[in-house]
C-alpha cells in the first residue's frame, strides 16, 4: 500500500532545517497505525508528504503502487481526491457550508452530480448519526459532530487510506475514545488503511502498530 | 457551471457589504461610460439634425462677380446664371444626382380674409430630394415635373401658412391669391427636421416662377447633390472642377473666389462628423478611465477576498480542488461580481438616457424648435459589447488575485488561524 524508501525532506529558511533524514517504511492495506513523536521531530511533514500535499527531496514514496514524485498540482489534485481522506485537529470544515455540503464537497472535485452527491452525503452523515444535523452550519455543532463531518468528508470519495492529524487533539477524552472507536469501525468494516498522527499515548495504544519517529528518522516500530 | 454559480453565491453572501460596494464602483463606471457615450451621441445627433435640412451630399452654386480681369474680360463684371448653366451642370458633370435651379421671390398670398407674407421658392421636382422635403402624410404632394412643364401655378406650403390661411380645414385643391395672380395648393410639407427659420418658404415650379417673377428666364442659383464623393479631399476636387466648368462658360478665372460661391454641404458635414470622431473618443477614454477604476477596486476586494479565504482554499484543494478549480472559483466570481453590477450600471444609463431622449422629444415635439441634444442614446451594438468589456474585465481583474489562490499551499493555510 505505502513504500518509503530513504525519504529526505529539508525546509530551505534562513538556517535549512532537514526535517526527515531518510524515512524508511512500508504500510500494508488495512493497517490502523499511529505515528508518534515530539514536536518538530517530522511526523506532521511525514503525514503531509503521504497526503500529497507537500514534496520531497530525495527518496521514493509509493502509493498503492503509483511512484509519488514531481507530480503536477492537478495530477496530485486527483490522487488526493480519489485515493485520501483527511482528518484534521481543527476539523477544518468550510464555515459557510453546512454538514451537508460540507461532506459532499470532496464530490464536486470529483465530478458527480449535485443530486448524486447530497445523496450520497445524507448517507455518510446517517452513518455518522448525524442524519438530524445535515443543515446545521459547523459553528452549530459540538467538537465531537465536527470531527464526524469531517471523517464522513474523508470517507465520502471512498478513498484507499485516511490520514488523520491529531484527530482527538481538540477533543475530550470521552469524545476521544468515541472517535477511535469510530475510526476503528471504518478500518474494519471497509478495510481502510488508518494513519494517525498523535501525541497522546491512550489514542496510540488503540491502534495495531505505533510508529515513533525521533529527529526525522524512525525511532522505533 | 450551475454548482460554480451556486458556490460563487455562497461566498457573495459571507461577504455582501463589501461585495456590493465593490459593485457600486463597477456599476457606476458603466453608468458613467453609457451616460457619456450616449451624451456624445445626443450632441452629435443634434448638430447634424440641424444640418438635415439638406442633403448631406448637397452642393448649392451661387453666382458672384469677378473680382479680377481674365481673358480681356474686366473686373467687377457680374455673372448671371441661365438655362445654358443648368444644362452643363446636368450634361457635362457626371457626380450630379439630383438637380434644380431656385430662384425665389416674396409675396403676400390670400385666402378668404386671412393673408401671410412669404417668400415663394421656384424650383423643379428635384429640390425635394435636395432640401430632404418630406409632404406631410395625406396633404398632397410635391411640384412634379409635369407643374414646372406646363409652368401650372400651384405651390406647396408650410404648416404655419395652413395654420395660418385655412385653420385646421384641408389646404389641398384649394386657391390662393397673391396680387393679380392665383396658385392652387398642392401640398403642405412636413416641418419635421425642417428649418429653424422663422420665415419658412413655399414651393412653386422654376418655370411658373421665371414666367411670373424673372421676365422668363434666369435663376437665382443652382442646387444638386452629388454622388461617389466621400472624402474632404474628393469634395475639394469636384470643387475646383465646378469653378473650371463654369469659368469657361462665363469667361472667369477659376482661382477667382468672389466669381462663383460654392457651399458644400458634405464638406461641412465631413468637418463635424470628424470633430464629433474626436469628442467620442474623449468620452470613451474618460468612460473607460472611470470603468478602470472599478475593476481596480474589483481586483482589490479580490486580493483581499482569496487572502481571507487562504484557509478554505488550503481545504479545497486537500480534499481534491485542482488549480483550474480555483483558479475558476475566484475568477468567475470576479467575472459575477463585475457582469452583475455592470448590469446593473447598464440598465440604469440606458434607462437615464433612454429617459431624457424620450423628455427632449416630448418638449421639443411640442415647438419643433431643434434642439442641440437630440436622442441622446446608445445603440443596441454598444450595449453588447460593454458586455463583452465587461466579462473581460471581469477576468482580468480576478486573474491576479486567482494566480494568489492557485499558489496557496494546503498546509500552511489550513494552519493559519
Amino acid at each position: 500500500m505505502i513504500k518509503i524508501r530513504d525519504l529526505n525532506k529539508t525546509y530551505f529558511g534562513a538556517t535549512p532545517l532537514h526535517v526527515l533524514k531518510g524515512i524508511c517504511m512500508d504500510v500494508d492495506e488495512g493497517e490502523f497505525i499511529a505515528i508518534m513523536g515530539a514536536s518538530g521531530s517530522g511526523k506532521s511533514t511525514l503525514l503531509n508528504i503521504l497526503g500529497i500535499l507537500d514534496s520531497y527531496d530525495s527518496g521514493e514514496y509509493w502509493l498503492g503502487g503509483v511512484l509519488i514524485r514531481n507530480l503536477s498540482e492537478t495530477k496530485a489534485a486527483v490522487l488526493r481526491n480519489r485515493k485520501i481522506g483527511f482528518v484534521f485537529q481543527s476539523f477544518n470544515l468550510i464555515a459557510f457550508k453546512n454538514a451537508m455540503e460540507n461532506v459532499a464537497l470532496p464530490l464536486y472535485y470529483k465530478g458527480v452530480g449535485r443530486k448524486k452527491r447530497n445523496m450520497l452525503a445524507m448517507e455518510y452523515l446517517d452513518k455518522m448519526g448525524l442524519k438530524s444535523h445535515a443543515d446545521h452550519l459547523p459553528n452549530e455543532l459540538s467538537g465531537g459532530q465536527k470531527q464526524r463531518v469531517a471523517i464522513a468528508r474523508a470517507l465520502i470519495t471512498q478513498p484507499q487510506m485516511i490520514l488523520a492529524d491529531e484527530p482527538t487533539g481538540a477533543l475530550d477524552s470521552v469524545t476521544s475514545g468515541e472517535m477511535i472507536r469510530l475510526l476503528r469501525e471504518i478500518n474494519a468494516a471497509n478495510g481502510i488503511t488508518m494513519l494517525l498522527v498523535t501525541h497522546e499515548q491512550a489514542v496510540a495504544e488503540a491502534t495495531d502498530r505505533i510508529i515513533h519517529i525521533r529527529d526525522g528518522v524512525i525511532g522505533g516500530d | 457551471m450551475f454548482d460554480a454559480i451556486k458556490e460563487i453565491i455562497s461566498t457573495i453572501k459571507e461577504n455582501k457589504l463589501r461585495t456590493i460596494l465593490t459593485g457600486f464602483a463597477v456599476a457606476w463606471g458603466i453608468f458613467m461610460l453609457i451616460v457619456l457615450l450616449a451624451s456624445g451621441n445626443g450632441f452629435r445627433n443634434g448638430v447634424m439634425a440641424n444640418f438635415s435640412s439638406r442633403a448631406v451630399n448637397a452642393v448649392s452654386v451661387y453666382p458672384g462677380s469677378m473680382s479680377m480681369p481674365y481673358k480681356g474680360l474686366p473686373a467687377g463684371r457680374n455673372i448671371r446664371f441661365d438655362f445654358r448653366d443648368f444644362n452643363m451642370v446636368r450634361d457635362k458633370i457626371p457626380e450630379v444626382a439630383y438637380l434644380s435651379a431656385s430662384m425665389g421671390t416674396n409675396l403676400t398670398v390670400s385666402y378668404g380674409e386671412e393673408y401671410v407674407s412669404l417668400r415663394a421658392n421656384g424650383g423643379t421636382s428635384d429640390l425635394a430630394h435636395i432640401n430632404n422635403i418630406k409632404i406631410e402624410e395625406g396633404m398632397g404632394r410635391f411640384i412634379n415635373r409635369i407643374d414646372d412643364q406646363l409652368r401650372r401655378k400651384v405651390m406647396v406650403i408650410h404648416p404655419d401658412h395652413r395654420k395660418i390661411l385655412f385653420k385646421d380645414g384641408n389646404p389641398v385643391g384649394k386657391y390662393l391669391t397673391a396680387g393679380n395672380t392665383v396658385f392652387q395648393v398642392i401640398g403642405v410639407y412636413s416641418e419635421s427636421q425642417h428649418f429653424n427659420s422663422n420665415n419658412p418658404p413655399a414651393y412653386i415650379p422654376l418655370s411658373t416662377a421665371q414666367t411670373l417673377y424673372n421676365r422668363g428666364y434666369g435663376f437665382r442659383n443652382l442646387e444638386f447633390t452629388v454622388q461617389g464623393l466621400t472624402t474632404f479631399e474628393e469634395n475639394e476636387a469636384f470643387n475646383t472642377k465646378l469653378r473650371e466648368r463654369f469659368g469657361q462658360l462665363h469667361g472667369f478665372d477659376p482661382a477667382d473666389r468672389s466669381a462663383l460661391y460654392i457651399s458644400n454641404s458634405a464638406q461641412q458635414s465631413i468637418r463635424t462628423q470628424n470633430m464629433f470622431g474626436i469628442i467620442n473618443v474623449f468620452l470613451v477614454i474618460v468612460g473607460l478611465a472611470s470603468l478602470m477604476a472599478g475593476i481596480v477596486g474589483v481586483s482589490n476586494i479580490m486580493v483581499i477576498t482569496v487572502k481571507e479565504r487562504t484557509r478554505e482554499i488550503g481545504i479545497r484543494k486537500a480534499i481534491g480542488a485542482s488549480p483550474a478549480a480555483i483558479l475558476r472559483l475566484v475568477i468567475l466570481e470576479s467575472v459575477f461580481v463585475t457582469t452583475c453590477a455592470g448590469y446593473a450600471g447598464i440598465v440604469l444609463g440606458v434607462g437615464l438616457t433612454e429617459l431624457a431622449g424620450y423628455l427632449l422629444s416630448q418638449s421639443g415635439g411640442e415647438k419643433g424648435e431643434t434642439s442641440i441634444f437630440l436622442n441622446p442614446t446608445v445603440d443596441v451594438s454598444a450595449v453588447f459589447l460593454t458586455t463583452l468589456l465587461l466579462i473581460v474585465c471581469g477576468t482580468v481583474a480576478g486573474l491576479v488575485p486567482a494566480l494568489k489562490a492557485v499558489r496557496v499551499k494546503p498546509i500552511e493555510a489550513m494552519r493559519a488561524e
